[in-house]
């Protein structure tokens, strides 16, 4: 064999290994995009179904609610609370300075109508539910909610004024759809 | 081995299978003559690229409504669903309201009714299946959820492995149209309740349900007995799988990648063997 | 030509630093790498192995994910399974990946093991790796028939009822055996639990068996067509990677794109329409029939129609559908041929094609009501079954006169050894 032949030989040799390894790294490359689209199912399918989703928001028609009244709902497997609120209760909430508070928050933020205050009754401590929803309940020292887990007390805007809870109970995304019924998520 | 015992044993051997073939071709013959075909339609869901006729299926949901549902259920199907057959959430909040549902306990304990909403499931027509059975002279009128799913093979199983129907099984679809439009005068020996040529045995507990003119559509197509019984037909196959389109529309996309993967794990498994000899 | 039954080595300092206590990645050159030699001419049939670890994989996994969204109770199994099927996302897929996972993996075990029985692979020395397979068998066949219960459609209750009340047929005892095995007087809620339960455990034990299966193999290496041994590895043997590894990815994509048509264009084909309709204890099918893989065993099972020297009929049968998986056990030593491969033993060759349109043929009769003539095909079909492996395989073993072997693998098809003229 000539030098040349030799050459040429060797050459051959090392295109087909190119050619091999170029076949071998586009099909890696394929079936790796199979398997994480494949993946893709497996993961999903621990996402809320679509049964659960909808329940993700709840119709209330608040016109059985008499003023001072409040009404426990279950929103995504939470309960809701709605209160109607007297005048006075409104009074005391919007007057309360927000350096009183601990997490700051003016009462006209929490209420989109100040008649009807709408909260996630989850005490925002370790998840407790605090008492005031009926007329019999311990409200607490600010006449509001009052956590009897570990003392947390809520004002009339469900704002934490006493207690280890560090923030005020949660508002949810709700919108009223027409004057007496809201959506709630 | 000498040949003689060679023979012997191939012969005894093609002894034995020409008794199983015997056997083999006679009974299935004697089958074919009671079983009745089903006529096959080519349905708007059918085939690789199939999707449901939405607006037979919105028709077909009508029939359900106004007749169907006065003795079947429809448990696994929520109001919701129906945006599958392309209503609005508007209508189908409509159409839940239409219903009422039960609900409860309240406050006080009690259990109430109210208007559905779209998460609700079709109210069944019935308190339970006893209940259902007993206004029914005994036999529970059963829930159209899954229907043309349960009665793929013409309600009758043992067709399913039958030689005679190489494809597996003839589509539920299939059964129900023939089924719907299957009522005819009864032959002179016949016993039994509601004579259907379709229905196994000849004899359904269901009184003919649908006839021409047994519904008024909305959107003035001709309300004729087969167009009635095709569209409901539609709308149940819908009901049963719900999934049909997507699936379809995945699985042509999955079958596409895996003959391209499995096309180039062919050329490198020739590349890579191609110094082996 | 790459040398097989290289030694695992790298440059890597990690790989070696988890090698020195771990020595994991020899461990997988040395099994499903380039350090396992494999016989050269291993042709398609010997892919449905490694096909066979793919449907495990498969049915593990989306049976997992089905786990955790299936509820195990009389009252909402069905609608539960139907919950999947509409309201969790890809639900649909993962459920009709399930159910016809269960198909392939029994369409690819049968092929392996009819392969088996043409090449012989089950004789000295793999006596011990056929007899695992047959336990894999076993364990599969009893998670699939619990885990068709799991729907609670009537097809699962009455299959689950006929089949737990096979066990009364053993005397004294039976009864109180189906009894314990239903946790109730009938087939409930207390059964369905423990089915789900051991529906999710029983995978686990098949995996612990394809694992013995898999080690038993190494240590004599994979036989092949010819069922003669590999004299010189130089020259007989190819490393498994990349030539194996690549042909049995081929064969897994070619199976998948098969798969893929029965899951998304008849995912209901092998199923039985009776199973969409939830589970009624007081109205039986008019036809209860197994899924596809169980009615050749079905039909052995109702051959035996009247009672026999005093033993019952039910019991003759219950008897025959083990026995007939059981005996399998006892090829390596009914099989008296030195010869391993049909290829060189035209007596066994023709009868082993016979016995596959037997298996055939019991399939077609368990698949149908017993009545007429079905019954008596079903009994020659059963007899011929027993005969087969019991009369037929030690006589046609001590009887032929294989054709000659090849002096080695390494002969190319085509090429007739030397001896083999006439």
């Amino acid at each position: 064999m000539s030098d040349e032949e030799a050459v040429e030989a060797k050459k051959k040799v090392v295109d087909e290994d190119t050619r091999r390894d170029f076949l071998i790294w586009t099909t890696s490359a394929v079936s790796a995009f199979g398997v994480g689209m494949a993946a893709w199912p497996f993961i999903d399918q621990m996402n809320p179904a679509a049964d659960t989703l909808a329940l993700a928001s709840t119709e209330v028609d608040l016109s059985p609610i008499e003023e001072g009244q409040s009404i426990t709902v279950v929103w995504r497997g939470k309960p809701v609370f709605i209160r109607h609120r007297t005048t006075a209760e409104i009074d005391e909430a919007q007057k309360v300075s927000l350096d009183d508070l601990r997490h700051k928050e003016s009462d006209e933020d929490r209420a989109q109508k100040p008649e009807w205050l709408v909260m996630v009754g989850v005490c925002t401590h370790l998840g407790c539910i605090p008492l005031g929803q009926s007329g019999t309940d311990e409200k607490g020292e600010f006449g509001g909610w009052f956590c009897p887990c570990h003392g947390s007390h809520y004002d009339t805007s469900g704002r934490i004024r006493k207690g280890p809870a560090p923030d005020n109970l949660l508002i949810p995304p709700y919108e009223f759809i027409d004057d007496m019924v809201i959506k709630i998520g | 081995m000498n040949t003689a015992k060679k023979s012997f044993l191939l012969r005894a051997a093609l002894a034995i299978l020409m008794s199983c073939y015997v056997f083999f071709v006679v009974p299935s013959e004697g089958q074919a003559a009671k079983s009745v075909t089903l006529p096959k339609r080519e349905w708007s869901f059918s085939g690789l690229f199939g999707t449901f006729d939405r607006a037979s299926a919105q028709r077909g949901f009508q029939v359900y409504r106004e007749i169907c549902a006065g003795c079947h259920s429809l448990d696994l199907i929520a109001f919701r669903n129906l945006s599958g057959l392309g209503y609005t959430e508007g209508q189908i909040k409509e159409f839940a309201a239409e219903y009422e549902i039960e609900d409860g306990p309240n406050e006080e304990g009690e259990f109430f009714t109210r208007p559905g909403r779209p998460a609700d499931y079709f109210p069944s027509p019935y308190s339970n299946k006893k209940a259902a059975a007993a206004a029914n002279n005994g036999k529970a009128p059963p829930d159209l959820s899954l229907i043309t799913k349960a009665r793929a093979g013409g309600g009758d199983s043992s067709i399913r492995y039958s030689l005679k129907n190489p494809g597996g099984y003839a589509l539920g679809a299939d059964y129900l149209f023939a089924l719907l439009m299957g009522y005819e005068e009864p032959p002179e020996d016949f016993e039994g309740d509601n004579y259907n040529r379709y229905f196994p045995g000849g004899s359904i507990a269901m009184a003919q349900p649908i006839e021409d003119e047994s519904v008024e559509y909305s959107d003035g197509t001709e309300a004729s007995l087969q167009q009635i019984a095709l569209d409901v037909t539609t709308f149940l196959a819908w009901a049963a799988e719900p999934e049909l389109e997507a699936r379809k529309r995945l699985g042509i996309k999955v079958i596409l990648f895996l003959a391209f993967l499995t096309a180039l794990l062919y050329v490198l498994k020739r590349k890579i063997w191609s110094d082996i000899h | 030509m790459a040398k097989s039954g290289t030694k695992f080595q790298s440059n890597s300092k990690i790989i070696n630093w988890i090698e020195y206590r771990l020595p994991i990645f020899s461990f997988l050159h040395n099994s499903l790498g380039a350090g396992y030699a494999t016989p050269k001419n291993l042709n398609y049939w010997w892919n449905f192995g490694s096909l066979a670890g793919l449907a495990l994989i498969i049915m593990v996994v989306t049976g997992i994910v089905l786990a955790m969204n299936y509820t195990p109770h009389v009252d909402h199994a069905f609608n539960s399974v139907e919950r999947i099927m509409r309201d969790v996302n890809f639900g649909w897929l993962l459920r009709y990946i399930h159910m016809n996972g269960g198909s392939l993996f029994f369409i690819v075990v049968y092929i392996h093991i009819f392969r088996g029985l043409y090449f012989g692979s089950y004789k000295n020395p793999r006596e011990l790796l056929w007899i695992i397979g047959i336990l894999i068998l076993l364990a599969m066949m009893a998670t699939a028939f619990i885990g068709y219960v799991l729907p609670w459609g009537q097809m699962s209750y009455w299959g689950a009822t006929v089949i737990t009340s096979l066990f009364s047929a053993i005397p004294v005892i039976g009864d109180d055996i189906v009894t314990l095995l239903w946790g109730g007087f009938t087939v409930d809620n207390p059964t369905l639990n423990r089915f789900f339960s051991l529906h999710y455990l029983l995978p686990f034990v098949i995996i612990g068996l394809v694992f013995m299966h898999v080690w038993a193999l190494h240590i004599h290496g994979s036989n092949n067509p010819t069922g003669v041994e590999v004299k010189s590895p130089k020259e007989e043997s190819i490393p498994f990677h990349p030539y194996y590894t690549v042909k049995d990815f081929f064969g897994v994509g070619v199976t998948l794109v098969i798969f893929s048509v029965f899951v998304f264009f008849a995912p209901n084909y092998f199923g039985e329409a009776d199973n969409y309709i939830m589970a009624d204890p007081l109205a039986t099918p008019a036809h209860i029939v197994p899924e596809w893989y169980f009615l050749p065993f079905y039909a052995i099972l109702r051959a035996f129609t009247v009672d026999f020297i005093g033993i019952p009929a039910k019991l003759l049968g219950v008897a025959a559908m083990f026995g007939s998986i059981l005996i399998l056990a006892l090829l390596p030593w009914l099989d008296r041929s030195k010869v391993r491969s049909a290829k060189y033993r035209p007596i066994y060759k023709q009868f082993y094609w016979i016995f596959v349109f037997d298996c055939l043929l019991l399939g077609y009769v368990g698949g149908h009501p017993p009545e007429g003539l079905l019954v008596t095909m079903g009994q020659i079909g059963t007899a011929y079954y027993f005969i087969h492996i019991l009369v037929l395989v030690p006589l046609i073993g001590i009887f032929e006169t294989p054709e000659p072997l090849p002096d080695s693998i390494a002969v190319k098809a085509g090429d007739k050894p030397s001896t083999a003229e006439q």
